[in-house]
């Protein structure tokens, strides 16, 4: 009976094909290790920002009069209100702190590298798409940080020569943010971008399934194959992986849920405070910060206090900042190794990345401090944020140098597994 | 399939011309979308000036208000805070006011119409956070002799809104249109004439 329904379903559609091309009959590396829960678990995260935000829009109220009190109206009257708002807040912040591991995995095994540039490179718009998501959505509940993030964000694109003014009008559709900006920005959150994300991240994972799998080793797995066509180091992705996988959502929604029921605004990490009282179209909060995934950007924006040929020192900062991300992108062809996984890697890689990851993160910290003053040791926050900038560029635009002269070690032709 | 009768040049003319015609049609449809996102009507019409008493403005305090949506501030200068202009004067980026930042009535050594009330719209040149009021000396660091000072960024400015040199912002806080109607009724967004100043 029910096989007679799948044939009869398989007859008009691909549905046993599509399954076991992509699941049950998905080679990937036997040797995945504790980095390689990060993929799945974004997408889990994605469900989780896709239905809370679906009942947060059945109460929010997307009008400068109204949208802090709706907030508030959801957090105090609706039934649950106050958790879908909380696990939406906190699943913000996880997302990135998810992409963030999931980038950091692939800088360690060089995911990367050929054949999958392709891959890394459409990620890298979905991490673009995501920063643009938590930017529109920022603004929705109307709070005074929201306002002059905003504020501040649009004036970026005013720095550009020529055409800059023109274009914050256009984003903000009107000379100051206001109710129009906020309403455009409600579009954007919750059907432009959500739209656009689903569709890469579907691209992402027919490139992935296309390529397949990179593995802490870095070996392609394809190159060795059993008499029945399937690789020697690979085992299907389901039931193995999505066990594995349902283990490490367990672990993570216990994060989640811990974070949102005992300190959901994580002291002001998760929840600005400044962002409790509405919009104050004449008062700036006295520490205004974005929020943390997006500080180490901003302490780069802010780093350059310089004019140099000509430029002003605005101008040079939007441009680093967009450099900072676009650098990125080119890192399959930054890389000139001969090995991808850091095992097989040597001295200087292994020093340029940890000095990167530790400037990115220093980075970051300063860029939620107050540039004058001093919370490291010896200079001020801002000459930190000035030592680590040129830290940061010197990773990307020094790699092709150190990477060819990095004394690499053999890499086994099967992968290791204990 | 009579291939050979096939014009292939045509073929290749036929599917560029209806490619370029097509692609001109997406381009034209795109014009409402994109400007229905450009300010309406109703926000480019609103942006009335605005009146301010400043007779209860006492001497070396700050009023804030807003105009077209932007805060704006009315200072009320003492001798003392005007003699600081000239002070910091080598550590400034503007200090004459070159850069279009201001009304010409305004293009002077004190930005102002009236020497001791200072009209500025609250927002850094940056990145357009509004800059916290440091006026008393020494406020900031132990040299400093009174200004504002952006939080978000760090750019510093001195009491008459000119930017201090190696900061981010690029230019001098803006003067708006401004006139006197009497000692201490201030319009906003009216330009001064030559009639105001007679």
């Amino acid at each position: 009976m029910i096989a007679k329904f799948r044939n009869w379903i398989d007859e008009r559609y691909p549905a046993t094909k599509t399954w076991e091309e992509h699941v049950s009959k998905y080679y990937a590396p036997k040797n995945f290790n504790f980095w390689y829960f990060f993929g799945s678990l974004a997408l889990l995260v994605l469900v989780l920002q896709i239905v809370t935000g679906i009942f947060l829009t059945m109460h929010y109220k997307p009008d400068t009069e109204l949208a802090f009190d709706s907030v508030e109206h959801i957090m105090r009257d609706v039934s649950w209100g106050w958790l879908m708002r909380y696990l939406h807040s906190t699943g913000a912040s996880l997302f990135f702190v998810v992409i963030y591991l999931h980038m950091f995995r692939g800088l360690l095994y060089g995911s990367h590298r050929k054949p999958r540039e392709l891959l890394w490179i459409v990620g890298m718009v979905i991490y673009l798409t995501l920063m643009a998501e938590a930017f529109f959505g920022y603004l929705l509940p109307w709070g005074n940080m929201s306002y002059w993030g905003a504020q501040v964000i649009i004036s970026l694109f005013a720095a550009i020569p020529y055409i800059g003014e023109g274009l914050a009008e256009w984003i903000r559709g009107d000379f100051v943010v206001s109710d129009a900006t906020l309403t455009r920005f409600f579009a954007f959150h919750v059907i432009l971008v959500p739209l656009v994300l689903l569709g890469l991240v579907f691209v992402h994972l027919v490139a992935l399934h296309k390529v397949g799998s990179n593995n802490p080793d870095g070996i392609e797995i394809k190159a060795d194959k059993k008499e029945d066509g399937t690789p020697k180091d690979g085992i299907p992705f389901h039931p193995y992986y999505t066990v594995k996988d349902l283990f490490g959502a367990g672990v993570f929604l216990f994060i989640l849920f811990g974070i949102t029921f005992i300190t959901p605004e994580l002291s002001g990490w998760f929840l600005e405070r400044a962002n409790f009282e509405p919009a104050n179209a004449l008062q700036t909060p006295p520490d205004i910060i974005p929020l943390w995934y997006l500080t180490p950007y901003y302490s780069i924006l802010r780093a350059v206090t310089y004019p140099l040929f000509g430029v002003d020192a605005k101008l040079w900062g939007v441009f680093s900042m967009g450099f900072a991300i676009f650098l990125f992108f080119l890192l399959p062809w930054l890389d000139r190794s001969p090995v991808k996984s850091i095992r097989y890697r040597g001295w200087m890689f292994k020093t340029a990345l940890t000095v990167f990851t530790v400037s990115f993160v220093l980075l970051g910290y300063l860029g939620t401090k107050n540039p004058q003053a001093i919370d490291l040791f010896l200079f001020t926050n801002l000459t930190w944020a000035q030592i680590f900038y040129f830290l940061y560029f010197a990773f990307f635009l020094l790699m092709p140098i150190y990477t060819r002269l990095d004394p690499v070690k053999p890499v086994p032709d099967r992968v290791t597994f204990k | 399939m009579a291939d050979e009768n096939v014009d292939q040049d045509r073929r290749r003319f036929l599917t560029g011309v209806t490619t370029g015609v097509g692609a001109a049609g997406v381009a034209v449809a795109a014009v409402p979308f994109v400007a229905s996102m450009t300010p309406s009507a109703k926000a480019r019409a609103a942006g009335a000036p605005v009146l301010v008493d400043i007779g209860d403005l006492e001497p070396g305090k700050l009023l804030k208000i807003e105009w077209r949506g932007k805060p704006v501030w009315i200072i009320k200068r003492t001798q003392e805070m005007l003699d600081s202009l000239a002070i910091v004067k080598d550590e400034l980026a503007d200090p004459d006011s070159d850069r279009d930042q201001q009304p010409e009535y305004a293009q002077n050594a004190t930005r102002s119409i009236e020497p001791g009330v200072l009209v500025l719209v609250g927002l850094c040149t940056h990145l357009g956070c509004s800059p916290l009021e440091k006026l008393k000396p020494g406020e900031l660091d132990s040299d400093w002799q009174g200004g504002f000072f952006c939080p978000c960024h760090g750019s510093k400015f001195d009491l008459a809104g000119r930017v201090f040199k190696n900061v981010p912002a690029p230019t001098n806080l803006v003067v708006p249109p401004h006139r006197f109607l009497s000692d201490s009724r201030v319009e906003i967004g009216v330009d001064t004439t030559e009639e105001d100043l007679a």
